[in-house]
């Protein structure tokens, strides 16, 4: 039942993140694209995660905690550099 | 000063453990030195924050918001999946009497995560807080609650 | 793996996914900006939550210990998800981008750009 749960979910996170990739593509404003990443990372989170589960893995933590982190600071500097102009002031 | 900072010192002992996901000696005796030396090091360049004045409080406002925060999510998923044509989005101007920048930071934190809002901005007198508001039903209801639910425990707590 | 702990697993997995789909639906689907940042900010951060106390539970088994390492990334993604929506709906007013016609207040929108307080007239 596990396994096949793990595929219905990873399935859904496959076309979530296809709906974010769209959106980075057509996305109108600079915002939008930044948005779509922002989505795109705690997908991916999520991603990992389900495949430390389905490999029986606890090394995929580590990885999801860096892609945490690095998404939200990647996130603030794109907002800041777009907003000021400068990443640091 | 053994420890300037005892919440910082506190959170840095947990998070430490949580990271290490142990709980042997040498994890403590690592973790105690890192809650002992990081904030002395650190304690000269921080800004005065208010002190929490009722704890108990505090975590009885964290469980509020937890328990809001699963409500809205349900809600907000209901409105996306929903007809796009009959939301009602809006700009909403909701003053606020917080004279402290961490209580206008966690105000601004909890209508960004809970009821269908997101916080866009923050007056520079720091006198109203704005937020867009994805179905606006009633606007009067919708800044008596935040104030009511959100901005009075907030105060209470750092008592300001 | 006990059968309980498989339906627990199961269910926190499928409600996490299922969230996460709406979140990105939501940003594919509403109409503009503003309205686009409430889908991942809300569905997204319970979503993600489902799917790490799923992930909690299941190695906590696997390791026949307590582990809650994954509380560390979802206390991280509570805290930060509301300061990352609140930079993009500044930069999406900084760009002066159009909010949707039948959206209220729009008057407001010039005087949060500029970080004012909203004028006597509009003041509710």
């Amino acid at each position: 039942m596990l396994s096949l749960t793990i595929i219905i979910v990873a399935a859904c996170l496959c076309v979530a993140l296809i709906l974010n990739l769209w959106r980075l593509l057509i996305g109108p404003t600079v915002a939008d694209r930044i948005l779509a990443l922002d989505t795109m990372y705690i997908n991916a989170i999520a991603l990992i995660l389900l495949y430390g589960i389905y490999a029986e893995s606890v090394l995929y933590f580590e990885a999801a905690l860096l892609i945490a982190m690095l998404g939200f600071v990647s996130t603030a500097a794109l907002c800041k550099y777009l907003l000021r102009g400068d990443i640091i002031e | 000063m053994l420890f300037p900072m005892p919440f910082h010192s506190f959170l840095l002992f947990v998070v430490w453990l949580l990271l290490n996901n142990s709980i042997s000696a040498g994890h403590i005796v690592l973790a105690v030195f890192f809650a002992i030396t990081i904030p002395w090091l650190v304690t000269g360049m921080r800004d005065e924050h208010p002190k929490i004045r009722k704890p108990w409080l505090a975590i009885r406002y964290i469980c509020m918001v937890l328990k809001d925060i699963l409500v809205a999510n349900v809600e907000v998923a209901l409105l996306i999946i929903g007809p796009t044509r009959k939301l009602n989005p809006a700009f909403v101007a909701v003053p606020i009497h917080l004279s402290t920048d961490l209580g206008i930071t966690i105000l601004a934190s909890t209508v960004s995560l809970t009821p269908g809002t997101v916080s866009t901005e923050v007056s520079k007198d720091k006198a109203w807080l704005y937020i867009h508001a994805l179905h606006l039903t009633n606007e009067a209801e919708l800044i008596d609650s935040i104030k009511q639910r959100y901005e009075k425990p907030i105060k209470e707590i750092f008592g300001c | 793996m006990p059968f309980y702990l498989e339906i627990i697993i199961c269910i926190c997995l499928l409600i996490g996914g299922i969230f996460l789909l709406i979140g990105s639906y939501g940003l594919a689907r509403l109409p503009d900006i503003y309205m686009r940042l409430h889908a991942p900010t809300k569905a997204s951060t319970l979503g993600i939550t489902g799917v790490l106390v799923a992930s909690m539970v299941y190695q906590s088994h696997l390791k026949g210990a307590f582990s809650v390492q994954e509380l560390l990334i979802t206390l991280f993604l509570l805290i930060t998800a509301p300061v990352a929506a609140n930079m993009i709906a500044k930069t999406a007013l900084h760009y002066r981008t159009k909010a949707l016609d039948r959206t209220h207040g729009q008057e407001l929108m010039e005087t949060i750009r500029d970080r004012e307080s909203p004028k006597p007239p509009s003041e509710s």
